[in-house]
Order: C-alpha cells, then sequence, then structure tokens
C-alpha cells in the first residue's frame, strides 16, 4: 500500500439525487482525522534532534503526512518525539511535559539513546538506560542518529497504529 | 617568552617548583601549600592573564588539579599542575580572586571530583542535583544505576 492511500478517507458515498450519504464508521473517521494530524512536540536533546529538524524541513518535509504544526507547548501537541539523550536531570522535566500533554498523546523514541540509553549504557552516572523509564513509547526507531527516512518510516508506523486502534472501544484500565 | 625563559622566570619566584617539558607547553608543578599566593606571583611577573582550562584528574592514589594559564600579551602558556595527596577529604587554594572565571570551572571541579576550595565565595553544585550524593568523576565512584562494563 502505497504513503498516499493511507490519506484517503475510510468510507463510502452513496450517490442519491442530492448529493450522496457517506456511510463510515466512527472508530476509522476518528482515527482517519487523528493519525493525519498528529502536531509533534519541539522537543530535542542531543544529535537525533538535528536529524529531526532535517526530517521536517523542506527536503524531507513531514508536513506531507500531517506533521507540520510542530508545537512549542505540550498542551497544543498530540506526538513528542524524544530525539536524543535524556539524562537523570532532564527526566523529570521530560516526564512534566509528557504529563502536560492532552489525551490522546503519542511518544516516538527516535535513536538508541532513547531505547536504551544506547552508548552510554555502561559506566555512565548521568544517563537514563530508555526513555520507557519514564514515559510509555509507542514506536521506537534505532539508530544513532536514525535518518530523516527512518523517522519518517517510524512516523508513518505511529499513524497505521493510531488507525487500527479502537478508539471507543478502549479496554478500560 | 619561551619554554626556557618561562621556567627560568618561574624558579625564581617559586624555588620549589618542578617542571616537565616533554610536551608542547611547559608543565609546572608547584606545592600545595601557599598555592594562590603563588599563582597570584605568576599572574603579576608573567603576565598570565588569561586562564583557559581548570580541570583536575584522578590517578587514584592522588587528585592532579590542572590549570592551563595564556599571556594575551607576550604570547606564551603555561600549564600548572598540583597534586592533592588527601585523596578522602581534597583541600587547596582558590584562584577566583586571580581569575574570575576560575569561579564556576572550580564549581565544576567540586561538583565532579569533591575538591573544596578555600575561600571560594560560592562553591555549590553547578551541573548535579543539589542532593546528590558522591562526585561522579572519580575512579572509585559507584551508584545503583551504573551498570558496570
Amino acid at each position: 500500500m502505497d504513503v498516499k492511500d493511507k490519506l484517503i478517507f475510510p468510507g463510502q458515498v452513496h450517490e442519491t439525487a442530492d448529493g450522496g450519504i457517506l456511510v463510515t464508521k466512527l472508530d476509522e473517521a476518528i482515527n482517519w482525522a487523528r493519525a493525519n494530524s498528529l502536531w509533534p512536540l519541539v522537543f530535542g536533546t542531543s544529535c537525533c534532534a538535528i536529524e529531526m529538524m532535517s526530517a521536517a524541513d523542506a527536503k524531507y518535509d513531514w508536513s506531507r503526512f500531517g506533521f507540520e504544526v510542530a508545537r512549542a507547548s505540550p498542551r497544543q501537541a498530540d506526538l513528542i518525539i524524544v530525539a536524543g539523550t535524556i539524562v537523570m536531570k532532564m527526566a523529570p522535566v521530560l516526564k512534566r511535559l509528557y504529563d502536560q500533554m492532552a489525551d490522546p498523546k503519542y511518544v516516538i523514541a527516535m535513536g538508541a539513546c532513547t531505547i536504551s540509553g544506547g552508548p552510554f549504557f555502561y559506566n555512565t552516572y548521568s544517563v537514563v538506560k530508555g526513555v520507557d523509564h519514564i514515559i510509555p513509547v509507542d514506536v521506537y526507531i534505532p539508530g544513532c542518529p536514525p535518518r530523516p527516512e527512518a523517522l519518517l518510516h517510524g512516523m508513518i508506523a505511529l499513524q497505521e497504529k493510531i488507525k487500527n486502534e479502537p478508539y471507543f472501544r478502549k479496554k478500560k484500565d | 617568552m619561551n619554554n626556557e625563559d618561562l621556567k627560568i622566570q618561574i624558579s625564581q619566584y617559586i624555588p620549589a617548583a618542578s617542571y616537565d617539558e616533554s610536551g608542547e607547553f611547559l608543565n609546572a608543578f608547584l606545592p600545595l601549600e601557599n598555592f594562590a599566593e603563588n599563582m597570584l606571583l605568576l599572574r603579576q611577573k608573567l603576565q598570565l592573564d588569561y586562564l583557559f582550562c581548570l580541570t583536575a584528574i584522578d590517578w587514584k592514589d592522588h587528585i592532579a588539579m590542572v590549570y592551563h594559564l595564556l599571556s594575551k600579551q607576550q604570547k606564551h602558556t603555561l600549564v600548572i599542575k598540583v597534586k592533592i595527596t588527601d585523596t578522602a577529604n581534597p583541600t587547596m587554594d582558590s584562584v577566583c580572586g586571580i581569575w574570575k572565571t576560575a569561579n564556576y570551572h572550580e564549581r565544576e571541579v567540586y561538583d565532579m571530583f569533591g575538591v573544596h576550595f578555600n575561600a571560594h565565595p560560592d562553591l555549590r553544585r553547578i551541573f548535579l542535583d543539589e542532593d546528590w550524593k558522591g562526585w561522579p568523576l572519580r575512579k572509585n565512584y559507584e551508584d545503583e544505576n551504573m551498570i558496570a562494563l
């Protein structure tokens, strides 16, 4: 399936004399809208952030897939891309940013540092060994740093995940 | 001034100094006693107006303080080293009063190595949280989050 096909509205139009009736499932319609308008938070802590900026810029241009409005406030963001090493001192800040985001919210762990601590796994006093110790992660993107294509792939994988989750039939905790 | 001239000058003011000339810069080893007075003397006599690096090394049996000094007028560079043998409670003179930049550098050395600087105006941790236990760049540092290779 091509990326463009994912933008097509999930439903059918039944032609009538006055213009037609749209038939769809609420789950699918809501997920379609949410998945194609994910606003990422401006959050980058090291070299992965440079690749993330590259993915946002004209050459890779993540706005093609609905990520165009990077927000400087967590209250307006749906997605946090943890791009870079998280140290012990940054951990409470990241947790706070995540808590400030409105539901539904998603997390992408970009790069080796956010997955496991990466090159800072051994013999370090300062680095958090995996961002999933602090906040729940939806998509992991390996690499050091991952190329912008890999980030885009991860973000499209997240869209796929959103489209397949039952919005109204979520299990209660 | 070249390294040889520097050495002759320093020997005049601080007879107790010893030297290592194997590197690019002249390394002068000064005694721990009267360190601030000696440094002030060097600054005045050799026009060492710029402290461009202040750090420490943990050699396990002692801690070495390293000062890189530069004269902007005379274009000479000098490295000062001091041994602190009391690793349990390392203490030495602050050079904040001589080079203002030493304030933050010494706070970093205090943060990472636990060296106490006498007469420092504001000696507290600069990078780590205030309630951090231990000195992370010491060779014998351990904590529960660290995974040894």
